[in-house]
This record gives C-alpha cells, sequence and structure tokens, in this order.
C-alpha cells in the first residue's frame, strides 16, 4: 500500500538513511540574534540533526552598552539610570540594590517607612517581572490568551510605578537616602485596589496553564536541572529553587526590613521548565503577601534619611534656604566625595541575586562598580541544557529561563 | 553548622601559614583575604571541599585595575559564599599589567567560566587552563581592553563635548 502510494507520487520518497553522504550530516542554524523566540538580541549557533539539537555556541554581547565603565565616570546619583537598563523587566528592584550598596557604603540608615515602600515597589516589579516570564512561556507554547489577560494587570502596575515615581519602564525610582516623595493618597488608593483586582486574574492564568494537559505535556520533564548543576552554574533565584535548592537572598541576608514580613519560598523537585513556572507563580502570591502586609503596616515618618550631604533638598527650601541650595549645587554637580571602602551588597532581583560590587577609593565616581547579573552567569549552562533537544522544547527552556538582554549585555 | 570569620582566618592561616596571605582584611564584615596567583587554586579548592566551611557557590568574579600599584596592577576579585552558615568570603589576586596572567577557576566552579571571558575581555587578563578564554561581550576584533584605567570613557578627538568645568 505505502510502496503504491510512493510509486504514484503520493507519498515522498523515503530519506535514504543507509547513504554514506546523509549520514551524519548536521545543519547549523542560528537561533537570534532577531528570532523572535529568544525574547531579547542574542544568538545561539546550533548543530542540529533533523530537530534535536547537537551542540550548542552562544553569542552574545550584541547590546553591550559598557555600564561598568561608564559608572566609573559618573556621580553616584547617575548611576541609577544605568541600572535601569539592567534587567528592564524590573527595574524598580535594580533601582532599590543600588541606592542600598550606596547607603552601605556612605552609612545611612533609611526610615521603616522608606523602607517599606521601597519593599512595594519591588515586589510590585517582582509579580510584574514573573508575569511577563511566564505568559510568554505561554505564548512560546501556544497558549496566547494568558499572556493577554496577565498583561492588562502588568499595565497597572506600571500605573502604580507611575504613581510612585512618574515612570513605567526605566523608572530611577527613589534616591540613596530614601525615596523622592512620600506615597501619595492615589498610589495607595491604586494599590488596594491591585490587591483585590489583581488575585482572580492571576487564579485564571494560574486555572489556564497549570493543569492543562497539553502544556503540561510540553514543559514537564523537558530542561531539567539537577541540584549539583545549578550550583555549579551559579543559579539563583527561581531556577536555583525550581531546583530545589531554597536560597532566597531576602530570607538569607535580608534588606529593607524583609525580616519583618511573612513568605514562604516556594520550591521545585527536579528543576525542569514546569517547576520554574510553577515556582514563579507562587512567589506572585508570595509578593501579594508581602505587599499586603506593607500596605496594612506602612509605618509613619518620613520617607528618606537625613543626610543633607547625599539627599536632594526640598525644592521649596532649595530657593529659600542658602545650606540647601548650597548641598543641591554641589549633590547636582556632583562635587560630593564618597568615603573609602569596598562594599558588596545584593538584592533577589526577578530573576536572582542581582549583586552590586562598589569599591570607592573617596572621589566623586567609583573606583570600579561590578554588577553580578544573575542571567549572565546561569545562561552559560543553556547551551549545555539545550544539547539533545528538540528545537521547540529548546525554546521552552528559553524562555522558561528569564534572560534577560539588557541584564546579559550590561 | 555556623563559624564566625575567625575561625575562616584561624583555618587558613594554620593550612597556608601566614606568609601566604598578602593582606587580611574585613570591610563591612565580609572577610577578604589576598593570596598570589599560585597559591589561588589550592585556597579556593579547600575551601570548597572543607566539610564545614563548604563555600560550593561562587557569587561573583570580577577584574580591577590599579594602576598606581606598580607590579601588580590588574587584579581579579572572588567572592564566595557558602549556604550552609551564611558567610561570604572575598579573595584577591594581582598579577603585573605585563604578565597578567592568573590560574582559572573554572577547574572548581562552572559559573567561573563566562565570567572570566568577560574580564579577560575587560582587562585582557589570561586565565591560565581556561577552556575557551576568547571575547564575550566585545567584537572578537578588539585589539585593547577597554575597562584598563588608561581608555577614557568618551572620544578625546570630539571637540563639542570637551567639559573642563566639571572634570568628565
Amino acid at each position: 500500500m505505502e510502496q503504491e502510494l510512493i510509486k504514484t507520487g503520493f507519498l515522498p520518497e523515503p530519506f535514504p538513511t543507509d547513504k554514506e553522504e546523509f549520514v551524519n550530516e548536521l545543519t547549523t542554524l542560528n537561533l537570534g540574534p532577531t528570532h523572535p523566540a529568544t525574547h531579547g538580541v542574542f544568538q545561539n549557533v546550533l548543530q542540529m540533526d533533523g530537530e534535536r539539537i547537537v551542540s550548542g555556541i552562544s553569542t552574545l554581547g550584541y547590546i553591550h552598552r559598557a555600564f561598568e565603565k561608564i559608572a566609573e565616570h559618573r556621580p553616584f546619583y547617575q548611576i541609577t539610570p544605568l541600572t535601569d537598563r539592567l534587567n528592564y523587566c524590573s527595574s524598580p528592584i535594580n533601582n532599590m540594590g543600588w541606592h542600598m550598596t550606596v547607603e552601605k557604603l556612605l552609612g545611612i540608615t533609611v526610615p521603616k517607612r522608606a523602607q517599606y515602600i521601597r519593599v512595594i515597589a519591588m515586589e510590585l516589579a517582582r509579580i510584574a517581572d514573573h508575569l511577563v516570564c511566564n505568559s510568554i512561556l505561554g505564548v512560546d507554547s501556544g497558549a496566547f490568551s494568558g499572556f493577554l489577560y496577565v498583561f492588562q494587570e502588568r499595565e497597572k502596575i506600571y500605573e502604580i510605578y507611575e504613581e510612585i515615581c512618574g515612570s513605567r519602564l526605566t523608572t530611577n525610582m527613589g534616591r540613596a537616602g530614601g525615596m523622592e516623595r512620600d506615597l501619595s493618597q492615589i498610589a495607595i488608593a491604586k494599590l488596594r485596589k491591585f490587591l483585590i483586582e489583581f488575585p482572580p486574574v492571576m487564579k485564571e492564568f494560574e486555572d489556564l496553564f497549570n493543569r492543562n494537559r497539553i502544556f503540561m505535556d510540553r514543559v514537564i520533564d523537558v530542561g531539567p536541572v539537577s541540584k549539583e548543576m545549578a550550583v555549579d552554574y551559579g543559579f539563583t533565584g527561581p531556577n536555583l529553587r525550581a531546583a530545589g535548592i531554597d536560597y532566597d537572598v531576602r530570607v538569607m541576608n535580608p534588606y529593607s526590613s524583609y525580616e519583618d514580613f511573612q513568605f514562604d519560598i516556594p520550591i521545585g523537585q527536579n528543576g525542569d521548565t514546569y517547576d520554574r513556572f510553577m515556582v514563579r507563580n507562587e512567589e506572585i502570591w508570595q509578593s501579594l503577601r508581602i505587599i499586603q502586609q506593607a500596605l496594612d503596616n506602612l509605618p509613619d515618618g518620613p520617607f528618606h534619611a537625613d543626610a543633607p550631604h547625599y539627599y536632594l533638598p526640598e525644592k521649596q527650601d532649595v530657593y529659600t534656604k542658602m545650606e540647601a541650595l548650597i548641598f543641591h549645587f554641589k549633590i547636582i554637580m556632583g562635587e560630593i566625595d564618597a568615603p573609602k571602602g569596598e562594599v558588596y551588597h545584593a538584592v533577589e532581583g526577578g530573576n536572582g541575586e542581582l549583586g552590586f560590587y562598589l569599591v570607592s577609593d573617596g572621589g566623586r565616581a567609583p573606583a570600579r562598580l561590578h554588577f553580578r547579573r544573575p542571567c549572565f552567569i546561569y545562561y552559560q549552562a543553556y547551551a549545555e541544557m539545550a544539547k539533545g533537544m528538540m528545537l521547540s522544547d529548546a525554546i521552552l527552556v528559553l524562555s522558561s529561563m528569564n534572560v534577560i538582554a539588557g541584564e546579559l549585555d550590561a | 553548622m555556623p563559624f564566625s570569620n575567625e575561625e575562616i582566618q584561624s583555618y587558613l592561616v594554620e593550612t597556608f601559614g601566614i606568609e601566604t596571605f598578602l593582606s587580611i582584611s574585613k570591610p563591612f564584615g565580609m572577610l577578604t583575604v589576598e593570596v598570589a596567583p599560585k597559591d589561588l587554586i589550592a585556597l579556593v579548592g579547600s575551601l570548597k571541599n572543607h566539610p564545614q566551611f563548604q563555600f560550593t557557590f561562587m557569587t561573583d568574579l570580577c577584574g580591577m585595575h590599579l594602576p598606581e600599584q606598580v607590579g601588580r596592577e590588574l587584579g581579579v576579585v572572588y567572592m564566595l559564599h557558602s549556604w550552609s552558615s551564611n558567610t561570604k568570603i572575598r579573595i584577591k589576586t594581582f598579577a603585573p599589567i605585563l604578565a597578567p596572567v592568573i590560574p582559572t577557576l573554572t577547574v572548581h566552579y562552572q559559573a567561573a567560566n563566562w565570567m572570566e571571558r568577560e574580564t579577560y575581555d575587560f582587562y585582557g587578563i589570561i586565565f591560565e587552563g581556561h577552556p575557551n578564554l576568547v571575547r564575550i561581550l566585545n567584537l572578537d576584533e578588539m585589539d585593547y581592553f577597554p575597562m584598563r584605567k588608561e581608555y577614557p570613557l568618551e572620544d578625546q578627538t570630539r571637540k563639542d563635548k570637551v567639559d573642563e568645568m566639571f572634570g568628565r
């Protein structure tokens, strides 16, 4: 029957696997740098045996902007906008991490109210980051609706950013010493509204995916990472926790009053794509818990530390008081020298431990500033993970690892 | 089991001898030791495989250029983390800029692979024994190491950006 169909031309001739020239023939496939499934400008040169990946080489640096070099020539407050552009899905976390590093160097203690506002902003950013990652994973596996539903909510998060700091994507939020303004009544109202309206949408998103047979078949046991491999390759954040290790900077080295809040660290079992997805979903619920607690227990008091040498004075005072005018001028012109010292501060970013290693030689700008970018470090495991995988699975693994090009290339 | 910086310090001094450590300090509570490149592999290996300390996680690795330290200008800073007791240690090692050779730590941590490539890319530090020491973020054709201090940030031939007053 089959032979007849081939003879009539209805079926193609079978692939001649026994011929010498077709055996061991590999195809080179460029995944990226502008492939829509990479969600950012980076490239993987894959050697393919049919649909299977034999080996891969990751190429990066397409949007390298020399942030570390620029930072050596800028006063500290001008470095905050650079941190925005690392992981641009969760800019407030980067901003706060940088401010806390500077405060650690300068020895400034931030008032409780500012710390709580920072926690709210950072947890909102974490929700936005995880929403992007998980819903894009859905899009890559063929489920588009969830993406549309949660992006409406992400828009509301951005509106809250707007109320807190005035901008949306690259936030430049806060200052060394506190926040630049107090949490307004509108922001609190929007936050309260978000806390009521978001959970049903998140529930719907989970109902669409978590027990969806098609989705589960695509992601379970795809790209598993063992505990040993995760530690060896420097995994942090949800990717590490999906592999079953409960390392979270917020708990291990609490910063900005995280020790005041009750929340759990979700962990996975075998570190596959499904576990990474589920860990992110659960972290969104935990972030909501933290925001609720922070909002309910928001302390009264000032929203910035009393550090006139580093924190910009009120605009009204600049016009009327001589000291304020002097400090304003000196800060804006970057004429304030920082003390000598070297300090490392890490925050739990959207995709892992975001660290700032700052060396100051007593000048106006850092002598050396190194960003520990989590996805730069764990992305090197990707080529290893993709070996032997189907191409379509490798794309899902890439989305589930939450690699952000801005952070990868710095 | 928790342990203090002093315990690590006394262990290191006992095992390797005080003359191995060019400096020991604790800026902002993090134990920082400086060793010569030849002692690096053994030191990190003993910290990683020590049954109590278990520095199994490499947090960070970055290069550094200090032109005023003549003869040992280029350095690498390693940061290791022990999750079992939540302690970090910083290890520094310096090499002369004319022959900046430092052994690779990829033998202990896979995570060091790209971080060492990045350090090579920006500072030109040669990591001896690295499996694939090529540029990672910059162009392959680049013929200098841009994070070294002698390279200014902006193009010095430009006339429209002279800013003497604020010292760019």
